[in-house]
């Protein structure tokens, strides 16, 4: 019987999982995941599997952990996502949280580009800790990024992005995500974008500001390759404060498009 | 007939894309204006003169991220 474990062609001479798991971590707790689908359940070996031992509370060499993402995600589906780069301009509510679920999906390569540094009036719903006060929104998201994926290639730009510096930022993303808080610069963003380079995917966002109203937020596709999340109207302003869970929706719908993009297109 | 984000309006063409904005409560600092699928891009909103039949999508921007 020929099967597949950690990602390596294995023969072996078990009948069944837990033969197979004891004959190789004999004496230490894992968890098993087979054809993509974590289970304590005992099964009859067949031809081919797919089977990842991982042992519990150990971080995996990059191999087991692609093969990990393979086996969860279908291998076509992850060849893709770890081959995609997507840029994320603003990395407050909306773009530290999607940098970090692309982060878990087992994204290629983010490009991350903020000016600010972390503010005690982030803490409310951005993805940083109180530890990283004071440091570049970059680094700190840098350092949030790679402790749940250190497999990622992060390139991070400390930079406030304008009409000047928008063409050669951009020029190697086929992906952008627009995620500042500036609703000007949110225009500018997508005008520039649009006009510059009208080939590429931008995924922007307008409207996530108060609470409940969880169905509002949508995602709609303007034109081509334009898509913006939001319910369009709910600025953030004094009476209505941006709170973490409504912004994390919105930042979950841009996730979304993103990842459905790098694998249908 | 102009379609504007999906509705049909009436009296927009002739209008510049200026007008057409300032006609529509809308400021031009914070919006994109799509027409026929094409980005207008701002330089051209003095200039670019709505038609019969124009598809205009007017994305505005609220704050927050």
């Amino acid at each position: 019987m020929v099967v597949f474990v950690n990602g390596e062609r294995t023969a072996t001479n078990k009948t069944t999982l837990k033969e197979l798991q004891i004959s190789l971590f004999a004496s230490e707790e894992v968890v098993t995941i087979l054809d993509g689908y974590q289970t304590d359940e005992d099964c009859r070996l067949k031809e081919n599997m797919e089977i990842i031992f991982m042992k519990k509370g150990v971080f995996p060499s990059k191999k087991e952990w692609e093969h990990m993402l393979y086996a969860r995600n279908s291998k076509d589906v992850q060849k893709k996502i770890s081959k995609a780069r997507v840029a994320i301009i603003g990395l407050g509510g909306l773009g530290s949280h999607i940098a970090i679920e692309l982060a878990r999906c087992g994204i290629g390569e983010l490009h991350i580009v903020d000016y600010d540094v972390v503010e005690p009036s982030n803490l409310n719903r951005q993805a940083y800790r109180m530890s990283h006060l004071g440091i570049p929104k970059v680094e700190a998201l840098e350092q949030e990024i790679k402790q749940v994926n250190p497999f990622v290639k992060v390139t991070a730009e400390r930079k406030k992005i304008d009409e000047t510096n928008i063409e050669q930022v951009l020029q190697r993303d086929m992906i952008i995500c627009e995620a500042v808080d500036n609703p000007k610069t949110k225009a500018m963003i997508v005008n520039e974008v649009l006009t510059i380079y009208p080939e590429k995917w931008l995924v922007a966002a307008s409207g996530m500001a108060g609470y409940g109203k969880s169905n509002e937020i949508k995602t709609k596709q303007i034109t081509g390759h334009f898509y913006l999340c939001g319910d369009g109207i709910s600025d953030a302003g004094a009476g209505n404060s941006l709170m973490a869970p409504r912004v994390g929706i919105c930042a979950g719908h841009q996730a979304n498009k993103i990842l459905e993009i790098i694998i249908e297109q | 007939m102009v379609k504007v984000n999906g509705i049909s309006m009436e009296q927009i063409a002739n209008l510049t894309v200026t007008e057409f904005l300032q006609k529509n409560g809308y400021q031009k600092e914070y919006v994109a204006v799509e027409r026929n699928g094409k980005i207008v891009p701002k330089k051209e909103y003095d200039k670019v003169i709505l038609k019969d039949e124009d598809v205009l999508e007017v994305v505005s921007f609220v704050g927050g991220g």
